[in-house]
């Protein structure tokens, strides 16, 4: 575990210290939530109805930004290399990596849900479910984005391709998502922990997979 | 003495281009290699190899006896490479990221304060690495390849970038390591500084070790800080 805490705090002290996620990130994600207000006309019903839907794609658009700030930070010290000399098991840097994104993206989520109290006027009614979903939303997120990111580094074409590669595997996370919000903010009748039991699934399969792949892929980066 | 580093007929292809072609290299524990050659000789890529981060196409290559395509990953961790980057976190103190590497290398013993006085960073220990001099970087580089305390020191042009005091500072790290038992290889131009130093110097060529003459052994204190980690020596 060392070495785990030790690779997502390097990463959150970076971005402490840079604030590129705090200074650009997060207001790129809350510009994307008044566009879409402004796309809307403003309609607060219309509003309502789509915010879990909103609320995910702007996640997904802000996720895509911080996972290319996490492997920037390695790719600008070229840091990788002496990743690989660590001789510490690739896992244990996936998830440290991983981790790191998670604690990021959960920041946003949180400012984007006050975002859409106030901007939307939406409320959640079931607070637990969305939470629940949330989490295991983000750690989906976090875990496939951290894969394709160094992916991406490999394939040497990293700030063009990763959207590509990582939002259609991310559809099933928006698709979950989006439901298990639409319980917690009581837009549509959805059995929203199943939901969030689905999207804990598809975290458990993502973390797997990263795990496992994280090793290769970290070779070519 | 036995052999750190035993390397036969190792080929390595870069891009499809052959940036080694069947060198040969034997290497004891404890001794000093001066590596020496015109540019894209191959030396960068025969320390790459060594440190399991060039694929091996052809021959094979052993470090402190573990193969270095079977045993990839333990090899990385008895090896300790400087290269032309500082491979330095800009946005963390050099205290941070040496803390850092220590603390991704478990079965290393840490040694940071020891690491900081010898390279004499004690001023710039609680600096961002983005706010050091090129010198103060590349001192600050060492020291996170010395932190992880490796059996076998990589090091290539390490003199590059310092001033008259980092360059003696460079050498007596390098007479301390191998007096410890490390073995290192120093790949360099600057060949009258490091044939000093050396027990042997190896002349590359066109991928190929063409002459690798012995000059002789260089011992230094046992008690050494910067003695290798356990699992190498």
């Amino acid at each position: 575990m060392r070495e785990i805490w030790a690779v997502a705090e390097k990463d959150l002290r970076i971005e402490l210290r840079s604030r590129i996620v705090a200074s650009q990130v997060l207001p790129f994600a809350l510009i994307v939530l008044i566009l879409f207000g402004l796309a809307l006309d403003a309609d607060k019903a219309t509003l309502r109805a789509f915010t879990p839907g909103l609320f995910w794609i702007t996640v997904l658009f802000t996720s895509i930004l911080t996972i290319q700030r996490s492997v920037a930070v390695e790719v600008e010290s070229e840091a990788f290399e002496s990743l690989r000399l660590a001789g510490t098991a690739p896992w244990r840097i996936f998830a440290g990596k991983a981790l790191a994104v998670s604690v990021q993206l959960i920041a946003i989520e949180v400012v984007l849900a006050v975002g859409v109290i106030v901007l939307y006027r939406s409320s959640f009614e079931a607070p637990g479910v969305a939470a629940v979903g949330a989490l295991s939303a983000t750690v989906a997120i976090a875990s496939a984005g951290s894969l394709y990111g160094v992916l991406a580094v490999g394939n040497g074409v990293r700030d063009t391709i990763l959207p590509m590669l990582l939002l259609p595997v991310l559809a099933p996370v928006l698709i979950g998502a989006t439901r298990a919000f639409d319980a917690g903010l009581g837009t549509a009748a959805v059995n929203g922990w199943a939901w969030a039991g689905l999207l804990g699934v598809v975290a458990i399969i993502y973390g797997t997979i990263g795990a496992a792949a994280y090793g290769v892929v970290l070779e070519d980066a | 003495m036995s052999a750190a580093i035993a390397v036969e007929q190792a080929v390595v292809l870069l891009a499809g281009f052959p940036a080694l072609t069947g060198a040969d290299l034997t290497v004891e524990q404890g001794s000093i290699t001066l590596l020496q050659g015109p540019n894209g000789a191959g030396k960068t890529t025969l320390l790459r190899l060594l440190a399991g981060l060039a694929p091996l196409s052809r021959g094979s290559a052993r470090v402190l006896g573990r193969d270095i395509v079977a045993q990839r990953r333990e090899v990385r961790g008895l090896v300790g490479l400087l290269g032309p980057s500082s491979m330095l976190y800009e946005d963390l103190t050099v205290r941070e990221n040496l803390e850092f590497w220590a603390r991704v290398n478990p079965k290393r013993t840490y040694q940071t304060d020891a690491v900081v006085e010898r390279l004499d960073l004690g001023a710039t220990f609680d600096q961002r690495v983005r706010d050091l001099s090129t010198g103060q970087r590349r001192r600050a580089s060492i020291a996170a390849v010395v932190v992880r305390r490796p059996s076998v020191w990589l090091l290539d042009e390490p003199h590059a970038g310092l001033d008259q005091q980092g360059r003696n500072i460079i050498d007596d790290l390098i007479i301390d390591a191998a007096a410890a038992g490390a073995s290192v290889i120093v790949a360099s131009h600057e060949l009258d500084r490091v044939r000093v130093l050396a027990s042997s110097v190896a002349t590359i060529a066109g991928g190929l070790v063409i002459r690798h003459e012995q000059l002789g052994g260089r011992h230094g204190s046992p008690r050494s800080p910067f003695s290798p980690g356990e699992s190498g020596a």
